[in-house]
């Protein structure tokens, strides 16, 4: 536990917090979770058998089961615990699902970086499977026989030669008097006793979510609260120069005008500052907020132009960068003459635009803190709580509530910080509900690149060297200010892990300097490296005369592990040797994908177009085919996507499903219409009519999702979909049109 | 001061009538169901039955509502066994289910006047409710389940 702490502290409180150190290299366990640690916090703790954090048996039978990561619509709170009980071998309708609050006796509780079921699926089996066995312990020596003759059936033990059963629930108090056996001691099940892992069972709140009972942020409430609007300064480290209230506090309900100090630089998970206006109901501090008036001082950010910035990217990208991974001699192949192709891409700033905003309720009293929250990550919750109030982390009580989608932004506790300050200010519960415009306006968002690519054919039409640079502002601006160039994490997202078969290769990356707060949105870096990768790819096939997917295969190359050595590559905090990148899973993809959508086979009609594109990214291999059909208007229209997915053992086949259902319709918003500029250091955009996302007619018509059956361990679900989804897009429009999207979005394209 | 009808129970509110039917629900009457998305009729999450057809409550001010009938999320079946509600989980529409309220209640309000949608109807009609996880293809399949069920 020590470990976890001191982690936690140097790397926030210092403000140095990498962005790998956040989203991808941070993988807590709970060292302490299988022993007896109760905190008699949750129902699991006071449950009369409680021999891990994660876990408890009622002597009623009840079976109380910790979900410690945060639910955004992945299905990890039904999953995780899914486990526990499969290894338990418990009635899941005795089972009760507990939200945990932010601890760290749970290991890490960021959910982000789509490592969940990656990091705690062993860990779940293990409470599952202790518990499992003091129950059996219990049982045999009731009746006296050894442990060896007796097994489990649902939600009991049995005594084979006798038949003879005992239920959890009789069973609970004897077997809370044993010792918790050691990890070495388990038995856990084989694939084939399995009872829930990779059966594809519904959600635990599927009924609640379709009758609008299930309570988000938005949803939380304290006694005697009050609603809080915050106006933000305009430009990401503005303050208020001096303002007038006296409009606001004649609206009805307004209480009170709050200021809310500038943050100091780096802006991590700070407030923004501004001004809070308070109020006795959501409407009213809206209406509130417009009668202020503000005279800002916008700081230093002013000077961010999205238009003039796209140009210096481009510039910085022409020039040679750092070496990120070296292979071969790019530049000496390149002076030999014969044919070199190059290109640059671009991809815009993008906003996550979860459908809740961000929101949070909390009360400071007596030199604590309790707050409700839709939050991906509680633990920063404490974290930023108790910096902005000075107090204690241990102060900070973090309750996490169902979250109205995430894609990262609600790992960025900012808002939760609000209100706790706002708390502690007017002296009882504030609710700070952000509007679609701060949503828009005030994110961490997904930053803004641009790539430059170079390849040198053969006389086949084959790369012999392969040169690539990406420059982009980097997520550790928002931690250090200053940072320019991207980390070994920031690279290893799609672009030093290219995995193509190339003699001479070199991967580079340049200097972006930030200007609004970057932050990781589903998939990270891998879209725009994707983006690139995976369009230059289809580029080479069409000008070497060759089919996408033939030419595609080639560049991966033969089946093998490819050699990273000397390359630092964090492989999302997997080790290397248990996840190592397999070409060979990466062609079998490429090759369902294909055949699934009859590449090839199939006459395409004028206008339509298929695009194929590949990708891996958290440890999973990701193949997309998009079909489009593009009328005389331009208007792209998206029939029918397959996706192959290779993510090693998954627990949950409809949730995976789901989840890449989703990412094509994710992709299909960020690759058409997904662009936030900034004009003066001030967001342009402000809520769906000039943010637009995907609506149904627009939206793939069928998306059909085709999991590979794996052995290996498991890999992420959550955001792999994205990146090879957009790449297959704008591939599939250059089959249909002939036109060659290198920028993103699409709208700004004209396709007839 | 309005009267109105809210899941056939009467209310009265004497609060500012600008106040859009949103905010009423949610923060007076704690009727949580309904979801704020983006204030401004875009989104659809908000949506509720007024009069027995959908409308946007963000944007539905108070003062509009004397005498209404509305109904929201929690009104159309006490049992969750609504057949749309029936069909969005045989089907497992939500993702986060934020969004879930305002097309439940945009699908039930199409299928009370167009029994058998096609495909191009459900766009039609689903298109002002945004999901952003992404669930549109379960939600149609579940607007065509329900409307065989109901048929």
């Amino acid at each position: 536990m020590n470990t976890i702490e001191n982690v936690s502290r140097r790397g926030f409180l210092k403000g140095v917090l990498s962005t790998g150190a956040l989203v991808l290299s941070v993988h807590l366990f709970p060292t302490g979770a299988n022993a007896a640690t109760s905190t008699g916090k949750t129902r699991a703790d006071r449950s009369t058998l409680h021999p891990s954090a994660f876990v408890g048996v009622d002597s009623d039978g009840t079976v109380y089961i910790v979900a410690h990561r945060s639910e955004m619509g992945t299905g990890i709170r039904t999953s995780l615990p899914l486990v526990v009980a499969d290894e338990l071998d418990a009635d899941w309708k005795l089972v009760k699902v507990e939200q945990a609050i932010g601890d760290w006796r749970y290991g890490g509780q960021d959910t982000d970086g789509s490592h969940s079921i990656r990091d705690f699926f062993d860990v779940m089996r293990q409470a599952g499977g202790t518990a499992r066995l003091m129950l059996i312990e219990a049982a045999a020596t009731q009746w006296k026989v050894p442990p060896a003759e007796c097994e489990t059936g649902l939600h009991e033990v049995i005594h084979r030669e006798t038949g003879r059963k005992l239920g959890y629930g009789a069973l609970a108090t004897a077997a809370s008097k044993l010792p918790v056996p050691r990890k070495e001691m388990l038995r856990l099940k084989t694939k084939s006793q399995w009872r829930y892992i990779g059966k594809g069972h519904p959600s635990y709140d599927l009924t609640a979510l379709c009758m609008g009972k299930a309570v988000y942020g938005m949803d939380a409430r304290m006694d005697g609260m009050v609603y809080a609007a915050v106006m933000h300064p305009p430009v990401v480290g503005g303050k208020v120069k001096s303002y007038d209230d006296k409009e606001a506090l004649k609206i009805k309900g307004v209480r009170q005008v709050v200021p809310i100090e500038p943050f100091k630089p780096p802006a991590a998970f700070q407030p923004l500052g501004g001004l809070a206006v308070i109020a006795d109901n959501t409407w009213a501090a809206f209406q509130g907020r417009k009668k202020l008036s503000v005279v800002w001082d916008h700081g230093p950010n002013a000077v961010y132009n999205s238009a003039q910035y796209k140009k210096e990217l481009f510039e910085t990208v022409r020039a040679t960068g750092k070496v990120a991974r070296n292979a071969g001699d790019v530049d000496a192949e390149f002076k030999k003459g014969g044919r070199v192709i190059e290109a640059e891409y671009y991809v815009p700033h993008l906003a996550h635009a979860p459908m809740e905003p961000p929101v949070a309720v909390a009360e400071f009293r007596d030199g604590k803190v309790t707050a409700w929250t839709c939050t991906q990550n509680p633990q920063a919750v404490q974290d930023i709580v108790a910096e902005q109030l000075k107090i204690p982390r241990d102060n900070v009580t973090c309750h996490v509530t169902l979250l109205g989608g995430g894609f990262g932004r609600k790992s960025k506790p900012d808002y939760v910080a609000e209100a706790a300050v706002l708390s502690k200010k007017v002296g009882r519960p504030v609710k700070v509900v952000w509007s679609r415009e701060d949503d828009i306006k005030f994110g961490y968002y997904h930053t803004v690149s641009a790539m430059y690519m170079k390849a040198a054919l053969d006389a086949n039409g084959k790369p012999t060297a392969w040169l690539q640079r990406s420059v982009f502002p980097p997520i550790a601006s928002t931690f250090k200010a200053g940072e320019r160039y991207g980390n070994a994490d920031d690279l290893s997202l799609g672009w030093t892990d290219i995995p193509y078969d190339i003699p001479n290769l070199r991967v580079e990356n340049g200097p972006a300097k930030a200007y609004v707060r970057i932050g990781w949105l589903r998939s990270v870096g891998n879209i725009y490296h994707a983006f690139a990768v995976q369009s230059f790819s289809d580029e080479l096939a069409h000008a070497a005369g060759r089919d996408p997917l033939d030419y595609l295969l080639e560049l991966i190359g033969p089946p093998r592990i490819v050699n990273l050595k000397g390359t630092d590559y964090p492989n999302y905090g997997a080790s290397y040797s248990a996840y190592p990148i397999d070409t060979g899973r990466l062609r079998r993809v490429v090759q369902i994908a294909a055949e699934k959508a009859g590449w090839g086979k199939r006459k395409m009609g004028k206008g339509s177009g298929m695009g194929i594109a590949v990708h891996r990214s958290f440890v999973t291999y990701v193949a997309t085919v998009v079909e489009v059909e593009v009328d005389d208007h331009g208007k792209v229209k998206i029939p029918h996507v397959h996706t192959a997915v290779d993510a090693g053992l998954v627990t949950n086949p409809e949730f995976a499903r789901a989840q890449f259902e989703g990412a094509a319709v994710f992709g299909t918003s960020l690759a058409r219409t997904g662009e936030i500029t900034a004009t003066n250091g001030a967001i342009d955009q402000s809520n769906f009519y000039d943010y637009p996302v995907a609506r149904m007619p627009e939206a793939p018509q069928r998306t059909d999702v085709y999991l590979v059956d794996s052995d290996a361990p498991p890999g992420g679900i959550g955001e792999p979909g994205v990146p090879p989804f957009v790449p297959a897009l704008c591939n599939a429009v250059f089959a249909a049109t002939g036109k060659r999207v290198r920028e993103l979005p699409l709208s700004k394209h004209q396709l007839t | 001061m309005i009267h109105l009808k809210i899941n056939g129970v009467e209310r009265s509110f004497d609060g500012d009538p600008t106040m859009p039917l949103l905010w009423y629900l949610r923060d007076e009457l704690a009727l949580t169901g309904t979801k704020f998305g983006c204030g401004m009729s875009l989104c659809g999450a908000c949506t509720v039955h007024l009069n027995g057809k959908a409308v946007r409550s963000c944007v539905t001010p108070l003062r509009q509502l004397e005498n209404a009938e509305v109904t929201t999320i929690e009104g159309i079946s006490a049992t969750g066994t609504h057949p749309v509600q029936r069909a969005w989980m045989r089907l497992r529409v939500p993702q986060c289910g934020y969004c879930q309220s305002g097309q439940i209640m945009s699908a039930v309000a199409l299928l009370s006047s167009n029994r058998n949608p096609s495909d191009e109807q459900i766009d039609e009609a689903m298109s002002g409710n945004i999901c952003r996880c992404g669930t549109y293809q379960r939600i149609r399949a579940a607007i065509k389940a329900a409307a065989g069920e109901s048929a």
